[in-house]
């Protein structure tokens, strides 16, 4: 057992909704392991991550979508990235009567969320499942209401695909959607999908396991449908591990490769680089090397993908400069 | 509802004539329809109550387990847990707010009753109270993150327990004043003529006379708080461990089971009603007791 | 007099710690100070020549709770003030137009408040139409019909409504109201209101009708025990001057009663408008957070409070941040108005009878 600091500490962090599952079970494991350590996590939205701690007003923040140019230059506290494990966003849906797995090409999702396909048996979503019977009920589109790293990776991927999209829309942590139903955190958009009939919305693949959600089949970059899984992620990171920049702020959505699964991501804790309490970052410093060291077998237990060797490396030697 | 004169009453007075008849049978038509539906009304209004009374009882007693009081939150997606930290932290939340905003509402009721009564600045306090009282409650939330919480550059229990302690003043003190103003002077003459001093006179005659109005003014006031989420988002902003620190972003009752009730999971949903059960029930023995105390106090015609 | 102590008890100044559990009120209670003061008459001199007039500890007492008083106006004026502070970039930035715009996209930083303020107005008005009517026959049941059996239990379930979470009406209008709106009322009303263009397109059971629903559950309690408090408060003898002139009950309600008390009526019902325009958290739960104006009640769509919620700890970038305290300022000034109307109203009535504070 490691000793992090013989007095009482209570870190509190905050942001993403995408790895919440796996953080609060690292953090419960890890002040069950650390009697004098708790780490408090609340899933407000990496929005929230971003803002809170470049407030300072948390002692760390978490985030699916990396911090842009502007935010890093604005921010009162100077943050680092560090990855921690990698994700995939599915497209969730509840269609009454159909259990089949559906196939959505990008820019089919991207059109649903522009407003330009409005029913289940639009000619564009019967083409990529042939064979299946669609009803023709409206589709209810659900977004994330708050700042959101998983709306970050998902509109990332859309405007990759769709150039409508990047027009109209872009790509950010919160956006201007056209159309839908706007719920909170990844819970939100699960709870709500899950409660409406043909309603479609976008979640962190473990919401859709844990809560038996039908996910579609995303068409990658080389034109296959793939389903979300640990290794169609990794698949998807493979080039980014090889050439990781020294911040880590990557995008891995649409990568190459037949097997890699087009909507993937990794997802950060946002560090303060220079903490105002020292044994705060002692603890921090204590609890990347725990979660490197343990927490990262743990990760595929809940469809997330540990992070590949060579990232684990680079991290390990970055945990030196949290202080 | 109608605003059609009574056309009746220039006629001449023969009550046996067709018109006369006519007029009588269709005014007391709408006397019966009137009756109907304002009890129809009644009904309807019962009915959502009931309703809701009868599906959070039903939800939440076949929810409620000893684990809800014992344990603290499961990670996400794993069974079991409960909400032991969120009922400890509000009581700390509220405790924190009674303990600010009862005195401060007490005091300016006082004021009002006992020495500003009929003054401008008077009158202009009430009126506040009285606009005070109806702020959204979300405003409130932001407005002590912004002092708080940017100043003191971290989430608390304290911060969440002033927004509801400001929440709380305009209520104690309108009722602590109606209360006082029920008070009969000859008992305060009384006691100023045996040379009581007048800030004895209201410690010790009008407020103490007073009391069980103004017990009744503070319960409703943390009946109303107590279920308070919106302020307390942006400020007391929960925990998932168990806190007493009151520097430490702090679980609460209300807050949990917003997070739980728009989640996905099945298990979450159970303690969401379960801890509504818990919420409502403590919400309605304070307003039970107010109305005992009401009914109990020496000014009955005060509440 | 009761005892010596109390001059000591003079020094302690602020008076504060002993409101709640406080002493027993010697003056009344005691019987000895009667008894026992003509058998030691010196005491009371001496006590007497002792005592200070008392004239510092009740100047002292009296400005603490004049302080504890003005606290109310800096309250108000301090939530003002941050507001204001806090929302200077985007006043800048977009000036009065900001709440005409109805932009609200993060990604260009470019914010308009109209379509929060339209989905608020909308909500609270639809609210106020379901409750408004209920409320009244509610109140003039209670007041005028209601068998003395059956009064006390039905005001005490209606003040019971009042006092139920917001969250909590949230978590049920999730799990029973939205699914009856979209299996059951949503698709009668369009068959048969289908016409008014009021319930076109996909009715999910989220979104500005089921908000409305809700809020009017919500605010139907304040109006409807606020009237009856003001119906009480018209003289019995203009009851009887009606009746005896003839009138049925009916008649005798309108002419003598409402008639009497229409102003303090309208101010509960924009008492209860206040509330409804403010109401956050249930709300959220069920507009569908879009922030869209559509003529449709099916429609989902977002009010000020329910932005404010979502996003207020979320908003990153100074703008955003910025236009979502500009909201809560609208929100405020907003509330503030229709409150300080109301309150002159039923003033104007109830001024003299005692009322209730809720």
């Amino acid at each position: 057992m490691l000793a992090a600091g013989a007095s009482a500490q209570n870190l509190n962090g905050a942001g993403a909704t995408f790895p919440y599952p796996i953080y609060s079970k690292w953090f419960t494991e890890y002040s069950a392991a650390h009697s004098n350590v708790k780490i408090n996590y609340q899933s407000i939205g990496s929005g929230g991550g971003i803002r809170q701690v470049t407030e300072g007003t948390v002692d760390f923040g978490a985030s699916d979508g990396p911090m842009s140019d502007e935010q890093i230059a604005g921010a009162k506290v100077k943050v680092m990235h560090i990855p921690t494990v990698l994700g995939a966003v599915v497209p969730v849906y509840n269609i009454p009567g159909v259990n089949k797995e559906l196939n959505f090409s990008g820019d089919v999702i991207a059109d649903i969320y522009l407003g330009k396909i409005t029913k289940w048996n639009d000619a564009r979503i019967a083409k990529d499942n042939p064979g299946v019977s669609l009803p023709g009920n409206a589709i209810l589109p659900v977004y994330r209401s708050d700042g959101s790293g998983t709306t970050y990776i998902f509109t990332d991927y859309l405007s990759k695909v769709s150039s409508d999209w990047t027009s109209k829309v872009g790509k950010n942590t919160s956006v201007k959607w056209p159309t839908g139903i706007g719920q909170k955190g990844n819970e939100g958009v699960a709870g709500m999908v899950r409660q409406s009939p043909y309603s479609f919305g976008y979640v962190e693949l473990i919401y859709a396991v844990q809560n038996k959600m039908s996910y579609g089949l995303v068409k990658n970059a080389a034109g296959k449908f793939v389903k979300a899984s640990t290794a169609g992620v990794t698949a998807a990171a493979a080039a980014a591990a090889k050439s990781m920049p020294a911040d880590y702020r990557v995008s891995i959505t649409n990568a190459a490769g037949a097997e890699s699964y087009p909507i993937s991501s990794f997802t950060w804790l946002l560090i303060p680089t220079h903490s105002t309490d020292p044994a705060k970052a002692k603890v921090l410093a204590d609890f990347l090397g725990w979660m490197l060291d343990h927490g990262e077998a743990e990760a595929s237990g809940l469809t997330y993908a540990p992070l590949p060797k060579p990232v684990q490396d680079m991290v390990r030697k970055s945990i030196a400069n949290v202080k | 509802m109608s605003t059609q004169p009574l056309s009746n009453q220039r006629r001449p007075m023969d009550f046996q004539s067709k018109s006369m008849r006519i007029n009588s049978a269709w005014r007391s038509a709408m006397n019966y329809l009137v009756s109907g539906l304002s009890i129809l009304a009644t009904i309807i209004v019962i009915l959502p109550l009931i309703a809701i009374l009868f599906y959070l009882v039903y939800k939440g007693a076949s929810s409620l387990n000893l684990a809800f009081f014992t344990h603290i939150p499961a990670p996400v997606g794993e069974l079991g847990g409960g909400m032991a930290n969120s009922i400890v932290g509000s009581a700390i939340v509220l405790l924190l707010a009674s303990l600010m905003g009862i005195p401060i509402g007490i005091a300016a009721g006082v004021y009002l009753a006992e020495f500003g009564r009929g003054t401008a600045l008077a009158n202009a306090v009430r009126f506040t109270a009285d606009v005070l009282n109806g702020v959204p409650s979300i405003v409130m939330g932001i407005s002590i993150y912004s002092l708080i919480v940017m100043q003191q550059k971290h989430f608390s229990a304290l911060a969440g327990g002033v927004a509801l302690a400001i929440m709380m003043v305009p209520t104690i003190t309108r009722t602590t004043e109606e209360m006082l103003a029920t008070v009969p002077h000859a008992i305060r003459e009384a006691a100023l003529g045996l040379g009581v001093p007048k800030w004895r006179t209201a410690v010790s005659v009008s407020l103490r006379t007073a009391s069980p109005g103004i017990i009744t003014g503070c319960m409703l006031a943390f009946a109303r708080v107590a279920g308070e989420t919106a302020p307390l988002l942006f400020t007391a902003f929960g925990n998932q461990f168990w806190s007493f620190r009151l520097d430490q972003p702090i679980a609460a009752l209300p807050l949990q089971i917003y997070v739980y009730a728009i989640s996905p999971y099945d298990e979450w949903h159970r303690l969401a009603w379960a801890g509504s059960l818990v919420l409502i029930v403590m919400i309605m023995v304070s307003v039970t007791l107010v109305r005992i105390f009401a009914n109990r106090g020496v000014l009955k015609g005060g509440s | 007099m009761s005892s010596p102590r109390m001059t000591t008890e003079n020094e302690s100044g602020s008076g504060l710690p002993n409101i709640v559990p406080a002493p027993p009120a010697k003056f009344v209670s005691d019987p000895n100070p009667v008894s026992s003061a003509p058998a030691a008459p010196s005491m009371i001199r001496e006590y007497l020549n002792n005592c200070d007039s008392g004239a510092m500890a009740d100047k002292s007492f009296a400005a603490v709770m004049l302080l504890c008083a003005c606290s109310i106006f800096a309250i108000v004026a301090f939530i003002f003030g941050i507001l204001v502070v806090h929302s200077h970039l985007s006043l800048a930035q977009f000036g009065w137009k900001f709440f005409a715009r109805s932009a609200w996209d993060p990604v260009s930083g470019d914010f308009g408040a109209f379509p929060f303020i339209y989905g608020t107005l909308a909500t609270s008005l639809l609210a106020l139409v379901m409750a408004v009517p209920l409320a009244l026959g509610v109140a003039i049941f209670l007041t005028e019909l209601c068998p003395q059996v059956l009064r006390a239990p039905i005001s005490f379930l209606t003040e019971l409504l009042a006092a139920i979470p917001s969250v909590v009406y949230g978590l049920w209008a999730v799990f029973v109201l939205v699914p009856i709106m979209r299996d059951t009322l949503g698709p009668f009303l369009y068959k048969f209101f289908g016409w008014t263009g009021l319930f076109e397109g996909a009715n999910f059971g989220v979104g500005l009708l089921t908000a409305s629903i809700i809020l009017a559950i919500m605010i139907l309690p304040i109006i409807s025990s606020l009237t009856r408090d003001i119906m009480t408060a018209v003289p019995n003898s203009q009851r009887e001057a009606v009746l005896a002139l003839g009138a049925t009950r009916w008649e005798m309600i309108r002419v003598g009663v409402l008639r009497n008390s229409r102003i303090g009526i309208v101010g509960a019902i924009m008492l209860g408008l206040g509330r409804a325009l403010g109401e956050t958290m249930a709300v959220t739960m069920v507009i569908g957070n879009h922030p869209e104006i559509s003529k449709s009640l099916f429609a989902p769509g977002y009010t000020l409070a329910s932005v404010i919620a979502n996003e207020f700890s979320e908003a990153t970038g100074d703008l955003y941040l910025s236009a979502l305290i500009e909201i809560g300022l609208a929100l405020f000034l907003v509330t503030i108005i229709v409150n300080a109307i109301a309150r002159l109203m039923v003033w104007a009535v109830t001024r003299g009878a005692p009322a209730r504070v809720h």
